[in-house]
Formats: C-alpha cells, structure tokens, sequence
C-alpha cells in the first residue's frame, strides 16, 4: 500500500479538480475496508439511482440515461448476480478502482461506476472534461442519494470527479488506485500509462477494438419485421456515429449470390428509411472521411465494388475477399465493408486479437456457437444478436470484471 | 492529345458558360483517359466506381479524388524517374503531407498557366517584386514546401526581388527603403502569405508607426484565411488595415492548392475569386455529393487543366464555399465566380475511442 506521504495532492491540485458527485477525502479511500462484491446497501442505492434518474424530469429526453436506469435497477442487478452465484464468501474487492472514462460516450462513467462498486470497490471515477447534460444528471443524481442517512456510509467510497487533462492528476489518482480502468481507447491508455502505478495494481484497458456482423441472407428475408432489424442495426451503429468499439464494420453475407443481392438491398433500403426518419445527421467531415475510406479500399485492395448509393449516408464497400489488415480500414459514422459467401467460416482466419463482438442476424447460437469455439481464436470477446451490440455487461471485452476486480482469499 | 496545349493561347477569362463546358469536359476527359492508362491506383478507383472514362460526356460526372488521399499514397501517372520535383503542403497540423510528383511537361505547364493568370493581374512587364517572406523559406531546395513553392512559382514573374523579412521574420525597413528608392514612380508587385503580412508585415509597420508608400503596388496575397478568421479579421478589414499602413489599393487574394499549382482563382476588383478557363469549382452538398446550386454552401470541388503527371484534376477539397454567379460578374470576367467560406473541422462524433488523447 502507498504511504500517505507519498500521495499528498498539493492544493493547486485540488483545485483543477471538480467534485461531481461523493467525497472528496480521496487518501483517506486507502483505509475503507473493501465490500463484498453484489454488497446490499450497493444495491440498494443503484436501485434508488434506478428510480431517481427515471423520474428525473429531463432524464427522459435522453434514451441513454433510460437505458442506464434500467440496468441499474434491482431486479437487472439481482439478475447479473446470479451468474456469479458461486463466488463464495472469500472475494472482497481489491481496495480503490481509478476510472477513465471516455470522451465521447457521456453516459458511459456510470456503467463503470457500477462495476467498480459492484466488485466491491471505493471508485474515483474521472467523467469526460467535455460538457454533457447527461454527465451532470446523473452526477447530481448521485450526489443527493448519498446525502441521505441510508447511504452517507457509501459516500465515502464513491468520487465522480471532472478535470481537464492533467498528468499530475492522473499520476495522483493513479498512485492511490489499486485497479485502474481504463476507457477511451489506444491513445488515452498510452497516455494514462504514463502515470505509474503501485506495485500491485494493474490495468484494465478497453483498447480499440473491431466488430462485424454475421447475416445469413435468406433468414433475414423470411423475418417478419424488417423495420425492427433496422432499429437493432442502427442501435449497433448510428447511435455511437459507428464509432463504438462494438459497431460492426463489416456485413458478412452468408447465402448464395442472388439471394444475398436480393437481401442486401432490403436490408440497406430499410435501414436508409430509418435513417432519413431519424433524421441522422452527416457531419461534413464524416462525409468526406467515408469517401476517402472508400477510395483507399479500393487502392488497397483488388476487385473492391464501390456502391452507387442515392446519398451519403450509407457507405458500401463491396469485397471480394477478407483482407487480414481489414481492422485497419475503419471509417465512422456509416460506413460498411460487405463480403458474401455460401460459407459463414471465412472470416475465422482473419480475426486477430483486436476483434471484440460479432453480432449475427438469422442465426441462432448453439450453431454460431459450434462455429467459434474450440478454433483458438486470438480475438473475438462477445457474441451477441443484432441490436446487443453495445449493451453493456459484467463481462466485457473478455474480462469478467467483477472477478477481475476482487481479490480472492485462498484458505485451506 | 493531351499533350495538346493550345488553352494556353486563349484569353483566360475568355469562355463563357456553354464553351468552357465543352472544352473543359473534353480536356478533362483526355486527362482521365490518360491517368487512367497511366496509374495504377486511379485505374482501380475508377474500376471500383465502376465509370467509363471514355464515356464521359460531362465534366461534371468525373469522380473527384478527396485531397487527403494524395498524403496517404504516391499518385502518379508517370515513371518514377520521370519525376523532376516533389512537392509538399506545408501541413503543420496534420502530421502527414500531401505529395504532388511534377514531371517536366506538368512542371511546365505549371509556370505558363500561372504566367497567364499573374498577366492578367499584373500587365505583361515584369514588376520590381517585394516578397513578403523571409528567403529562408527556400532553403531546403530538394523538398518543396508549399510556402517555398509559391515563392518561387510567383518570384519569377517579378524582377529585381527582394524579401521584406529576414531569417527572424522581421520587417528588413533598411532594405525595403533602398529598394523603394531605386524603383521610385514604378508599379510594384507585392506578394506573400496572408497570415505571412498580416503578422510579421502589417503588424510590425503598425506597431512601429511606420508608414511605406506602396501606392503604386499590387499586393497578391493567398494561403487561407483560416489564422486571420479564428483573429476575426474579415477581408474587408484586412485590405483596410494594410492601406492604412503602405497605402496600397489593389489586393487581391488568391485560391489555389499545392495539389493543383499553377491554375490558382483569382480576386477581382468586386472581391470575387474567379475560375479561369484552366480551373473551375464545383460546390458540391455533403449530403450526396450533388452539384449545389448557386448561392448553396457546400464541399468545393477543384478541377484543373494542368495535372498530367499525377491524377490531381479533378479533386474534393476540405473547404467549403459558395458560387456566386457565372459569366455575369461585374468585372466583366466570363466563368464561375465564388467565395470560400470556411475549412471543414474534423467531425465531433460519439463512440468509445476518443479520437485525440489530447480530449480524452
């Protein structure tokens, strides 16, 4: 454990640091005593969190407050508590967790504010230095419940904090951590691995991943309700501009040729509807990117098929076969690699350590489930059905987190 | 034939909409059939596209290479030893550089596009030229930065030179009096980088109290007005300001790319940056890439005659702008006039990869 002398925050440091929610005697976090992972009064209060955030008077003009305000209710947490029903009485949480969240997904401190008291950790968790109003909702959200007797207890475990980049400040909190999560990507973890850590404490990185989706053409046709699809399709993709690490980047038809050209056209002509119903807005610069991504696929590769599309809000790239180096040719905010094959096994020797969730449409999983496993693959953490791709789990990108953020007591 | 450069005899402000039309789309075309044959790379774009180069009945329909992909791969439709000068944007915010590959023909054609363009602006005769930069720019010779280059590209239509600044980028006084002295009563060629005048020319002379009489001068200025706008200062501001120092009267600003040297836009006396019968803008929406109509902001697309050795004729810039007419501009010059209006900012998008550490 670091001495406290070591980790004394000089006062101009205090003040970069704005207090969103909790406590702010952040030292004083190495002395709690860890809680057991699934701890009563933790569910308690995200149950009560559950319950402020979807009465909160704005919470509903933003569906991913709504979404967070599900998944933290209680009988969602009692229900992810049961797949952990063997962890014994021996598992405490590690001590004090250090988030990163990242810059572009507001709502996304809170599901890791979850898993870090969930696991039975004291949590500093550090929200983007861009402004959200979802952000301060639940932020403000939290800080009011842990004014309340049943959980003043809890507050001393608990700082959402907010500040502009600052080594100092990441080497502070970075000091005092024993877990630190890190969000955001490559670039931020490079960044934050510049803050040294205690001998014991290790990191968990959510680097940048790549994802893909598995159709099987004729399936998809004989589908009654094409538009739901698309809803799920853009829940994977537009909703995160295509930017998430689990939006899919490549469409992999499975079927023969003309039933597969006859599927790709109502797929794309369902999800263009959705879109223009949305309105999804096309940034300029997002317009121009996909181009380029495009004219680079087909420099970079042969054969490629650029579709003539009525507009930009959709980029089809056509293949006609899967380059390895594919995860290096990613573009934002709509744009898509497709390859089809009689086979749905072609993809298997192009995954690599950076794949993270395939999503699948038309199959169902003890099939995809025969495909995948026991081929040793590098990559591939989560397989999920179109529309799941960014719903948020305990177990994530591989890591079973509330395993891999507790310690267990071996006695023997 | 492309080779095929009897434009050059043309008044450049000359065609009016339908004959610039057909002499552009068949140009253009030649030029695509040409890269075509020539480059690999373009050749696979345009396969992928699936378009007909020879079937090309409207310059309007031939694919626009976004500018960004001439950083990221070596485009050229000629031998590599063929190549006699590269030449590099300035790129100081991006880490990557564009890379235009000249052969003799395109080098050439370069210098007499832009001789007829500078002609048009300037008169036949040379002018005593003041270049407002400092010499040290040119040093490194064997890469092209796009500063150096328009240095030289200009300089050449101008006699007796001589650079304002010197190698700290402060105004040479001594040196621009003598030569002021020696050219007395003459019309002076005036030129540099926008942002170049407005800090280390416009400035200094202002907070020095210094007056020059430049009077009888054109000051042709370019390279963006993205530092002077995030200083908010507007481009009737700025010829006001740099009168009010050295008392010139005719500026003229110009657009133009290191991607498409030679056939830059030129202001009128209306402030209206106008195609040339080498050159012509297409504003296009971002939403399809459609042509947009006039007086529609939109992506600017930049089509040129000059671009042999390398597929850089028609291309999508990163700026946006306006039309503002065709053919009937007050100044009397035939062809599309325009304004730029801005440089497209990387997109602010949602997504759990923050796109700079710098934000995270």
């Amino acid at each position: 454990m670091p001495r406290l002398e070591d980790v004394v925050i000089h006062m101009r440091l205090t003040s970069k640091i704005q207090l969103m929610a909790g406590s702010e005697s952040y030292e004083k976090m190495l002395y709690l005593k860890p809680l057991v992972p699934f701890d009563n009064t933790v569910i308690q209060f995200f149950e009560a969190l559950s319950m402020s955030l979807m009465k909160h008077p704005k919470g509903r003009d933003f569906p991913d407050i709504i979404s967070f305000g599900f998944f933290s209710r209680k009988t969602n947490i009692k229900r992810l508590k049961k797949s952990y029903k063997n962890l014994k009485s021996n598992v405490v949480g590690r001590g004090v967790s250090f988030h990163i969240a990242p810059s572009n997904v507001p709502i996304n401190f809170a599901y890791s504010f979850v898993v870090g008291l969930l696991s039975g950790n004291a949590c500093v968790v550090r929200v983007s230095s861009k402004s959200f109003p979802q952000t301060d909702i639940v932020s403000n959200a939290i800080a009011s419940l842990l004014e309340k007797p049943e959980f003043t207890e809890l507050k001393r475990y608990i700082s959402i904090v907010k500040y502009e980049r600052n080594i100092e400040i990441n080497n502070y909190f970075s000091s005092l951590c024993d877990v630190r999560i890190i969000w955001g990507g490559n670039n931020t973890i490079s960044e934050l691995r510049k803050s040294p850590l205690p001998p014991r404490s290790f990191d968990v990185t959510f680097s940048d991943r790549y994802s893909f989706c598995i159709i099987k053409a004729k399936e998809y046709l004989d589908i009654q309700n094409k538009k739901n699809i698309a809803i799920d399709f853009y829940n994977d993709t537009y909703l995160f501009d295509q930017n998430a690490c689990s939006s899919p980047r490549l469409i992999y038809w499975v079927g023969s040729s003309n039933v597969v050209l006859k599927a790709k056209e109502v797929f794309w002509s369902f999800l263009h509807e959705l879109l223009v119903e949305k309105n999804y807005k096309l940034q300029p610069m997002t317009a121009i990117n996909k181009y380029t991504a495009s004219c680079r696929a087909a420099l970079d590769y042969n054969n490629v098929v650029i579709s003539r599309l009525p507009d930009n809000l959709i980029s089809r790239i056509d293949l006609d076969s899967l380059p390895a180096d594919l995860p290096e040719h990613t573009c934002e905010g709509g744009s898509y690699f497709e390859y089809s094959d009689e086979m749905p096994d072609k993809f298997l020797g192009i995954v690599s350590r950076k794949f993270q969730t395939l999503t699948y449409i038309g199959f169902d999983r003890a099939e995809l489930s025969s495909l995948l496993v026991g081929r040793g693959l590098l990559g591939l953490d989560r397989i999920v059905p179109c529309g799941k791709a960014a719903e948020f789990g305990l177990i994530w990108d591989g890591y079973d987190l509330i395993r891999h953020m507790s310690r267990v007591v071996s006695i023997e | 034939m492309i080779s095929d450069h009897s434009f050059l005899s043309k008044p450049v402000f000359g065609l009016d909409a339908i004959s610039k039309f057909e002499f552009f789309t068949e140009r253009l075309r030649l030029l695509s059939i040409h890269h075509y044959n020539k480059c690999n790379s373009y050749r696979k774009l345009l396969d992928a596209m699936n378009v007909n180069v020879e079937c090309f009945s409207d310059y309007r329909n031939i694919p626009f290479l976004p500018v960004a992909l001439f950083k990221q791969y070596d485009l050229m439709s000629v031998e590599k030893d063929a190549v006699i000068k590269t030449m590099t944007s300035s790129g100081t915010t991006d880490q990557q550089v564009s890379k235009i590959y000249l052969d003799k023909n395109t080098a050439i054609l370069q210098t007499k596009v832009l001789a007829k363009l500078i002609e048009s602006c300037l008169g036949k005769s040379r002018l005593p030229m003041i270049i407002i930069d400092s010499s040290s720019v040119l040093k490194n010779r064997s890469i092209f930065s796009a500063r150096g280059a328009g240095i030289l590209g200009f300089s050449i239509y101008g006699r007796d030179k001589v650079y304002a600044l010197n190698k700290d980028m402060e105004l040479d006084l001594k040196a621009l009096k003598i030569f002021l002295k020696r050219h007395e009563g003459e019309k002076i060629f005036l030129f540099g980088f926008t942002f170049i005048i407005w800090q280390h020319f416009y400035k200094f002379l202002k907070e020095n109290n210094c007056y020059l009489d430049l009077s009888n001068s054109v000051l042709l200025h370019g390279g963006g007005w993205k530092k002077l706008e995030d200083q908010s200062i507007s481009q009737e501001e700025f010829k006001k300001k740099i009168k009010s120092v050295c008392g010139v009267e005719k500026i003229f600003d110009y657009y133009g790319m290191v991607e498409q040297t030679g056939s830059i836009y030129l202001e009128c006396e209306y402030g209206h940056l106008h195609a040339s019968i080498f050159s012509d803008v297409i504003i296009r929406r971002l939403i399809d890439f459609s042509v947009a109509d006039i007086g529609e902001e939109g992506i600017i697309q930049v089509l040129s005659v000059i671009p042999e050795s390398y597929p850089g004729h028609s291309l999508l810039t990163e700026d946006t702008g306006i039309i503002l007419g065709e053919d009937n501009c007050p100044c009397h010059r035939k062809g599309k006039y325009f304004k730029v209006t801005g440089r497209i900012r990387n997109a602010e998008i949602r997504g759990c990869s923050d796109t700079y550490a710098s934000n995270f």
